[in-house]
């Protein structure tokens, strides 16, 4: 199977879409002259011209209000946010209109809008651009979030959620746009709700998404050489979640740690340990645990931006303590 | 008042009905709200129904609207049925939109009322993207946005009026300047005065100042107005000059206004100001008045009936139309049946 990057996963699926379907159009902040803030859109200004590949005033509420407008009149359009940071300044269009539209209009309007943007930390970029806040998109009813981990994830989900009849939130983390993997050239989708095991193990079950996937991969081969065997399972989707996956996987494990980038305090970690403990309580060997960014601003210093995330030996620490294996 | 060559016989009684129902309407929803039959917030029109009814008489069938949360006027000058936005104030599963949106949220797509929009300048980027649509498929179509002065003063507004007219896009900016964003007046607010239209020179766009309380004047500057916004040159702003003659909405005890301030302004009331001049100038006799008042009147006793007398949505409403039809969909909302639905636990009634 060929192999690509996820950035070019993204490209070659935005690519397919607006080939396939003259209702596709993008907008965004810098996607077209400037050829993509994270050169994903580079070359489609000049394949699709300006009228379907929008450079936009700096402009977030109106630009993705527009987005949902242009939905609402049956187009499909997809709109980049530079980063996951500028959404704040959209918010009340992303969740007041794109989100609620369908189920005050009982039914009369659908909202067909993919919202890409850059979540993450890590470029030590500091507090205002290094956060990760789709777990809070996840909350909101009348709203999906996609958040692959790897380059066939990203291709499969990005298709299905150009088809969607929902507003989707797209989330690709900055440091993953040159992570490899293979790609088939034949079609594909990736649903949905569906979590994908990425490791076997029955030991301990570590729940991840987006770049943690790879910090818990990383935790997980360095456990096995001691002879502990970890299960990764990937998201994928936040909402809607497959929460089935994960718990199917504990069950077999009786053991759980949810590892995400963002605070620990209100994120979407909380939630999982509280799924999982609903549904899978009678099976632990003991409390699921969390392993989350620390709770502060992040800092811009190497070092202390280091200490501010989630890495492979925090996660091994926490199993230790946890569990004593 | 002048009259305009254009206004025949049968223009000018579908004016003046639709004003009286719009007025009579919005008095017997606050009376409903008095016996607890409509909840919630109630943002009626009374006074302000020039303003709907002369702008909407001029568009075309498949142009849009968009409208905010004091949008009863707006949806009944569309021709959305009496009967069914009554029903939708009063929650049943007959409204216009099940009883899911209520009196700040009516939509009816099949008339292009894409819907009461209840966050102040919040629906003006929508109205952007209609337009961007319309734009994108080179129809002929326009859209008109209404809003109040509270609105000028967000971002959105600022933001959607530099897009339009960067992009040339076909729509209507229509503001209501009533005075008051709630119970601040204008002048409190926004900092060149009561006079807002001139905050679309920034962004290039044509703006002109309008009486609100004459439904001629407004729909001969809507009709030009579309004119323009049709042919390709970008948005145009019209600011509309009118006043509530009653609350912001009916729990408001309106302490922030004098007496004298609305006694001013009821004198130019727009119904009576049409009914006076189309009197004067034979376009109207007073028994077709008395048989248009008539008509209303059977009309909202209809409506109200209508309404009375439909159900409330089904328990199984709370999770239709959440998410379309696709199978992930399906399953989350499968997901919630498990934990959540009323049969299985009646937690969920106590946290409402």
């Amino acid at each position: 199977m060929p192999e690509t990057t996820l950035r070019e996963a993204i490209a070659r699926g935005l690519r397919e879409a607006m080939e396939g379907d003259d209702r596709v159009f993008l907008m965004g902040e810098d996607i077209d002259r400037y050829q993509g803030p994270y050169a994903v859109t580079r070359g489609l200004g000049e394949q699709f011209g300006p009228e379907r590949v929008k450079d936009t005033p700096i402009s977030e509420s109106a630009v993705v209000g527009a987005g949902v407008g242009a939905a609402m009149a049956g187009l499909r359009p997809i709109v980049e946010v530079m980063t996951i940071n500028f959404i704040l300044l959209a918010l009340d269009q992303v969740v007041n209109n794109a989100a609620k539209l369908r189920y005050m209009s009982n039914g009369q309007i659908t909202v067909p809008l993919v919202i890409r943007t850059v979540t993450g930390g890590g470029a030590q970029l500091a507090a205002t651009h290094s956060q990760s806040l789709e777990g809070w998109f996840a909350s909101v009813p009348g709203l999906k979030v996609a958040v692959p981990s790897d380059p066939y994830d990203a291709l499969g989900l990005l298709r299905a959620a150009i088809a969607d009849e929902d507003p989707v939130i797209f989330a690709e983390h900055a440091l993953l746009y040159r992570t490899r993997g293979e790609v088939p050239d034949e079609p594909y989708e990736v649903a949905f709700g569906e979590a994908k095991v990425k490791r076997e193990g029955g030991d301990v079950t570590l729940v991840a998404y987006s770049r943690m996937v790879h910090v818990a991969l990383e935790a997980a081969a360095t456990l096995a050489a001691r002879g502990v065997e970890a299960e990764v399972v990937d998201l994928r989707t936040l909402r809607p979640l497959d929460i089935d996956t994960v718990v199917e996987s504990v069950k077999k494990t009786g053991r759980a740690v949810v590892v995400e980038e963002t605070w620990r305090t209100g994120g979407f970690a909380g939630e999982l340990a509280s799924a999982i403990q609903e549904r899978a309580f009678d099976h632990l060997d003991g409390p699921v645990g969390r392993v989350g960014g620390a709770d502060v601003p992040t800092p811009y210093n190497r070092g202390l931006e280091e200490a501010a995330f989630p890495n492979a030996e925090r996660v091994i620490a926490a199993i230790e303590k946890l569990f004593g294996i | 008042m002048a009259l305009a060559v254009d206004l025949d016989k049968t223009l000018v009684a579908d004016l003046y009905r639709q004003m009286v129902l719009i007025r009579r309407f919005e008095e017997r929803s606050g009376w409903l709200y008095m016996q607890g039959k409509v909840r919630g917030f109630l943002h009626q029109y009374n006074g302000e129904e020039a303003i709907a009814v002369g702008a909407i008489s001029v568009l075309k069938d498949d142009d849009y609207i968009i409208s905010h949360y004091r949008d009863h006027g707006h949806a009944l000058a569309r021709g959305l049925d009496p009967g069914r936005v009554m029903a939708e104030l009063m929650g049943k599963v007959t409204g216009t939109s099940g009883g899911k949106g209520g009196s700040m949220h009516l939509f009816d797509v099949s008339k292009g009322f894409m819907g009461g929009h209840a966050i102040v300048g919040g629906h003006l980027p929508l109205a952007t993207g209609l337009a961007l649509a319309i734009k994108y498929r080179r129809e002929e179509r326009a859209v008109l946005c209404f809003f109040g002065d509270g609105a000028v003063s967000q971002g959105e507004f600022h933001e959607s009026l530099n897009l339009a007219s960067l992009w040339q896009l076909p729509v209507l900016f229509f503001l209501e300047n009533n005075l008051y964003g709630m119970g601040t007046h204008v002048e409190r607010t926004h900092a060149a005065g009561r006079d807002v239209y001139g905050a679309a020179d920034a962004y290039g766009i044509a703006s002109h100042q309008i009486d609100g309380m004459d439904v001629v004047a407004v729909r001969e500057a809507a009709a030009e107005a579309l004119l323009k916004v049709r042919s390709g040159d970008g948005p145009v702003l019209l600011e509309a000059m009118t006043y509530r003659f009653v609350g912001h909405s009916v729990q408001d005890p309106v302490a922030y206004r004098d007496n004298a301030e609305l006694e001013t302004w009821r004198s130019r009331d727009p119904i009576d100001l049409f009914k006076k001049s189309v009197l004067e100038d034979a376009l109207m006799e007073q028994s077709a008045i008395d048989e248009i008042e008539a008509d209303v009147a059977t009309t909202v006793d209809e409506a109200v009936r209508f309404a009375e007398e439909s159900d409330d949505p089904p328990p199984e409403a709370l999770y239709e139309n959440v998410y379309g039809a696709a199978p992930h969909a399906a399953s989350e909302e499968a997901d919630h049946d498990e934990a959540d639905s009323p049969e299985e636990s009646e937690d969920w009634v106590a946290d409402a």
